[in-house]
């Protein structure tokens, strides 16, 4: 740590920026706190409401607070079962990555092929990928007399998303790791050949720690991403079957598109942008932190 | 700005966010600062423990109405001026 006073500067060249995100970003969401604590019966005509709509967010004996307790609840197992799977996961096809000659480069671009695709086509690809009469996995599940339907049984619905986003995002965390791995040097896994260490333990013990920085970032982007997920699930199930895979976002929509229930939405819309603002931030610092940390 | 729905509470709200913020500005050039480590064991400046105060604010305020309805407001702002006040003098 040294102890000169930090000069923050630098931070007005960032201006540009700023009048920028002023308006794509600010003014919105200015509103959306004005539309929070107000009720309207159109025709733009607002009036003070106090806290009543995060009364009725945050109470779960109403409509809108047990669907966005329920929801919450979901975001949160999806986010830790998605991350449970592919960060284990891309380590492993990291590791079985080759690090020398042509095969590199096919297979770096074979691993991020899925990271090209939008979104809604990743949604449109597996909702027909899993159609129980003509896609083929539907198909080919039913056909082994495996019970599977993603429109009508919460089970199936659930174990495609997380395939897909499984098949999705895999790719990024095995590039990070990837990219981890190769910045080690070959010095330490000398040094572990002379010290007679099997695979496991060059894993454990020098592989591990090694990518604990750009293992941090994976699960934040991972986290982030899973956490705000909207597209795929929109396509794929449609937020069902019933509410079965209806997320955070989806419900945010419906609310807020779907009955124009400005109050509800923004109030929702506020909760869940506080929630995922200070998990960002606790990653945040913890990388920032790991950074600064000299022995790693 | 007539779409944004404006209401003298909320403007005063951000009024106040802003202010912090110019604050922090002229502090910061002013009276330029070393991190220091405290409570929170990492080392926080001024700015930190300000986004840290807001953020905690905001979840006492959400946390209050969600275990008691929210009918009295007055116990969560005692909570966050000694939530506030502790960041401040130990973060």
């Amino acid at each position: 740590m040294n102890d000169r006073p930090i000069n923050n500067r630098a931070w007005l060249f960032v201006l540009p920026v700023l009048v920028f995100v002023l308006f794509s970003s600010l003014l919105p969401m200015m509103t959306v706190v004005n539309y929070s604590f107000q009720d309207t019966m159109g025709q733009n005509n607002f009036f003070w409401n106090g806290i009543a709509w995060f009364q009725n967010l945050l109470d779960p004996s109403t409509d809108i607070g047990g669907r966005f307790g329920n929801a919450l609840l979901r975001n949160l197992i999806f986010s830790l079962v998605v991350l449970f799977i592919e960060v284990p996961l891309g380590i492993a096809v990291a590791i079985c990555i080759p690090r020398h000659g042509w095969k590199v480069g096919a297979t770096l671009v074979m691993i991020a092929l899925p990271l090209l695709i939008p979104w809604n086509v990743v949604g449109t690809i597996w909702q027909i990928f899993a159609r129980a009469d003509i896609g083929l996995l539907g198909a080919a599940l039913t056909r082994m007399g495996i019970h599977y339907n993603d429109t009508q049984d919460p089970t199936s619905a659930w174990a495609t998303i997380v395939v897909m986003d499984v098949w999705h995002w895999t790719g990024m965390v095995a590039l990070l790791a990837y990219a981890g791995l190769k910045s080690i040097p070959d010095a330490f896994y000398q040094a572990a050949r002379i010290d007679g260490a099997g695979r496991w333990s060059v894993f454990r013990n020098i592989e591990l720690p090694k990518l604990q920085k750009v293992l941090v970032i994976a699960v934040l982007l991972r986290f982030m991403e899973s956490f705000m997920i909207y597209t795929e699930p929109a396509t794929v199930t449609g937020g069902g079957p019933g509410e079965a895979t209806s997320f955070l976002s989806l419900d945010l929509v419906k609310i807020a598109l779907g009955q124009v229930d400005l109050g509800n939405a923004a109030a929702l819309s506020l909760v869940y942008n506080l929630i995922t603002l200070s998990i960002c931030w606790v990653f945040f610092t913890v990388m920032t932190q790991l950074d600064q940390r000299k022995d790693l | 700005m007539g779409w944004m729905a404006w209401n003298w509470h909320t403007a005063v709200f951000f009024l106040v966010i802003a202010l912090l913020l110019a604050l922090m500005t002229v502090l910061a050039i002013t009276r330029p600062e070393t991190p220091r480590r405290g409570i929170l064991r990492f080392p926080t400046t001024r700015g930190d423990r300000l986004f840290v105060s807001l953020i905690g604010t905001a979840f006492i305020y959400i946390l209050w109405i969600r275990f008691t309805g929210g009918n009295t407001m007055w116990a969560p702002l005692v909570i966050s001026i000694l939530y506030v006040t502790a960041m401040f003098r130990f973060a």
